[in-house]
């Protein structure tokens, strides 16, 4: 590329940066004179050290948020755009997420479904065949290190490159998928066109790209069980099915349960399988969050969206507040 | 995110090759079981790689051989013609010069907000601090379709009433990527200067530095490695990030990203399969590298906070 544009690219980035460098040399300033000069309070160093953070999140976070629910609460679209046109019509976006339909054709609790079968289905195997292949890892042999390396490849590349791979692959004709399935006597399988099928890719794309990150998790919590427990169980004559109920299964718990809120959370919200497989073709493949991307960004619908959007993250904060309540997961974060 | 911080800390340290395994404990293990095991780990290993492979199968391929049912990993008259015309012929290297630009200031910016608001949120007791760390947590939870629209919106909003100019520009891809990497830093750093021993605070202000001299002459250079990963998943989540550049920049052909760029040779099956392939190695093969020699740092991060995924 033509590098006088790398330059300006360069020094467009840079200004930024040094702009925000002044900002908050200006900001400690001030902070500095009202309150060490003038206040003279014992909070001083602290109030100056998380400032820059906190109108960082208050102009990064809070603002777009704010901002946000106010739109949720307008009739903003494409054909309402100006400032002039639009207008505030109260909590009329609320109920439309759940009495029409969301899109053209599906409406909210079909999208609500399809997320929660998404979801439960991808983790359950996540967890599954991350904790199959730790637990086969985790022994001494051959080749150890070889095969966890490999194994972790799908979560190593970028997770947009496997999507776009995957998506040709399900071609009906000349993918590899169906290829396979040839060599092995069964028919093609119309992946991309089929509204079944095509949720079905979807979640062996996704299966594929989430057991690393769940084997290697839990293989770490493998490693910090120690072996004198196991020694001990041997003695009194265990099996090997009793000294993983009674040992491996418990004391796995402490890294499997924020794990499995995290791939909740992150299969939840996953919008790049379903948007890049189905390339925002069936309505049946959506989950709510591509829904969502598509009511703001085809649709235009920005005030609907910004409802739906709400309700969306309603949804997960319960299960979450919920979840880490239960187990208690995020007792030493606080301390 | 969700409190991963209770787990051990072992998990983030390497394995102790002494422990490699309680099932090879005490008693020999039959070969018959070893060889289950490595069928189920070859099989594994396959399922996994295969996909990739075959990337590089098709983007060797002379252009007239693509479509070919055919599983070899180097094609018989392999090219590489494919690489040389993504890097001659296309926008690619634009595509990754911005790419790597975002990312780098995205992940810079990160950090510089970062670094001492988390040591003020690891050391002091002030009010507020519980509801800013639950707001910390809580925006790793907004669907990241969430806060396109806002942000779309406050974009255009500022460019119509104000000279700064964020729809179609390097700082607006930043600071839009910036409302994501930011909390997620201050959590993650949070989460780390909590293991540096308070002690050592001590034993230097004792010798006559001010807390912040400490903060920067002992806190700072130990949490050089949580500093690393900061940066690091910071850069990764602005480097393979694609809606809200599609939504901010998409118009714009000068700043597309890559995963922008590489959306226009997916059309199934023309002669851009190959092109897709051989951009997807080249984009793919330094982001590979680097994460399986960080894995275990990136890992203990993972544990400590959370991306999106």
């Amino acid at each position: 590329m033509d590098p006088g544009k790398a330059g300006d690219a360069i020094v467009e980035v840079a200004v930024a940066l040094a702009f925000i460098a002044i900002g908050v040399a200006f900001l400690e300033a001030i902070l500095y004179v009202l309150l060490v000069r003038v206040l003279r309070t014992r909070l001083a160093v602290p109030l100056m050290l998380v400032a820059p953070a906190i109108v960082g999140l208050l102009l990064l976070n809070a603002a777009p948020i704010a901002w946000e629910f106010y739109l949720s609460l307008t009739n903003m679209s494409l054909k309402h755009f100006k400032p002039a046109d639009v207008d505030l019509i109260g909590l009329d976006n609320f109920v439309r997420v759940f009495t029409k339909p969301v899109l053209k054709q599906v409406g909210f609790y079909q999208l609500f479904g399809q997320t929660l079968l998404w979801t439960s289905v991808n983790v359950t195997l996540h967890v599954l065949g991350g904790l199959a292949l730790a637990l086969t890892l985790h022994r001494r042999l051959r080749f150890k290190g070889v095969y966890r390396a490999i194994i972790i490849l799908p979560w190593a590349v970028p997770q947009i490159v496997a999507l776009f791979i995957w998506r040709t692959e399900y071609n009906f004709e000349y993918g590899v998928v169906n290829q396979l399935l040839e060599l092995v006597g069964v028919a093609p399988i119309k992946w991309l066109t089929d509204p079944l099928w095509n949720f079905a890719a979807m979640i062996v794309a996704n299966v594929w790209l989430g057991i690393p990150f769940m084997m290697v998790i839990i293989l770490g919590g493998l490693q910090s069980i120690s072996d004198e427990y196991y020694e001990a169980a041997q003695m009194d004559g265990a099996s090997s099915r009793q000294s993983f109920r009674y040992i491996t299964w418990p004391l796995l718990q402490p890294v499997l349960t924020p794990a499995i809120i995290l791939g909740v959370i992150w299969t939840f919200n996953n919008i790049n399988v379903s948007f890049f497989i189905n390339q925002n073709e069936m309505e049946t493949s959506d989950i709510l969050v591509t829904a969502l991307f598509r009511a703001a960004f085809q649709y235009n619908q920005y005030g609907f969206a910004a409802a739906f959007a709400f309700v969306i993250f309603a949804i997960l904060l319960i299960f979450t507040v919920f979840y880490v309540w239960r187990t208690q997961a995020l007792k030493g974060a606080y301390e | 995110m969700s409190g991963a911080t209770t787990l051990p800390s072992s998990v983030a340290g390497p394995p102790a090759a002494a422990r490699a395994g309680h099932a090879a404990g005490g008693r020999r293990q039959k070969p018959l079981k070893i060889a289950a095991f490595h069928a189920i780990l070859i099989f594994a290993s396959v399922v996994a790689a295969f996909p990739i492979i075959r990337v590089l199968g098709v983007a060797l391929r002379p252009n007239d051989r693509l479509l070919d049912p055919n599983f070899s990993l180097i094609p018989p008259d392999a090219t590489l013609d494919a690489f040389v015309h993504v890097l001659t012929e296309t926008d690619f290297t634009r595509w990754i010069f911005n790419s790597l630009l975002v990312a780098s200031g995205t992940a810079l910016l990160g950090l510089i907000i970062a670094a001492t608001s988390a040591y003020a949120f690891s050391r002091f007791r002030f009010r507020g601090r519980g509801v800013g760390l639950t707001f910390l947590l809580t925006t790793q939870l907004l669907p990241a379709a969430m806060l396109l629209v806002p942000l779309y919106i406050i974009a255009v909003t500022i460019g119509r009433e104000t000279p700064i100019e964020l729809m179609g520009t390097y700082t607006g891809l930043v600071f839009g990527y910036s409302v994501t990497t930011v909390p997620f830093s201050v959590w993650i750093l949070k989460g780390y200067y909590d293991t540096v021993p308070i002690e050592l605070e001590e034993a230097a202000r004792i010798d006559g530095c001010s807390q912040l001299e400490a903060f920067w002459r002992v806190v700072l250079p130990l949490s050089t490695p949580a500093l690393a990963i900061v940066f690091l998943f910071n850069f990764l989540t602005a480097w393979s990030e694609y809606f809200l550049a599609r939504v901010l920049v998409s118009q714009a052909n000068d700043l597309w990203t890559w995963p922008l760029g590489l959306q226009t040779f997916q059309q199934e099956f023309t002669t851009q399969w190959a092109d897709l392939c051989a951009a997807s190695i080249l984009v793919s093969v330094p982001i590979v590298a680097l994460f399986l020699y960080s894995s275990r740092w990136l890992i203990s991060g993972v544990t400590l906070g959370a991306v999106k995924g």
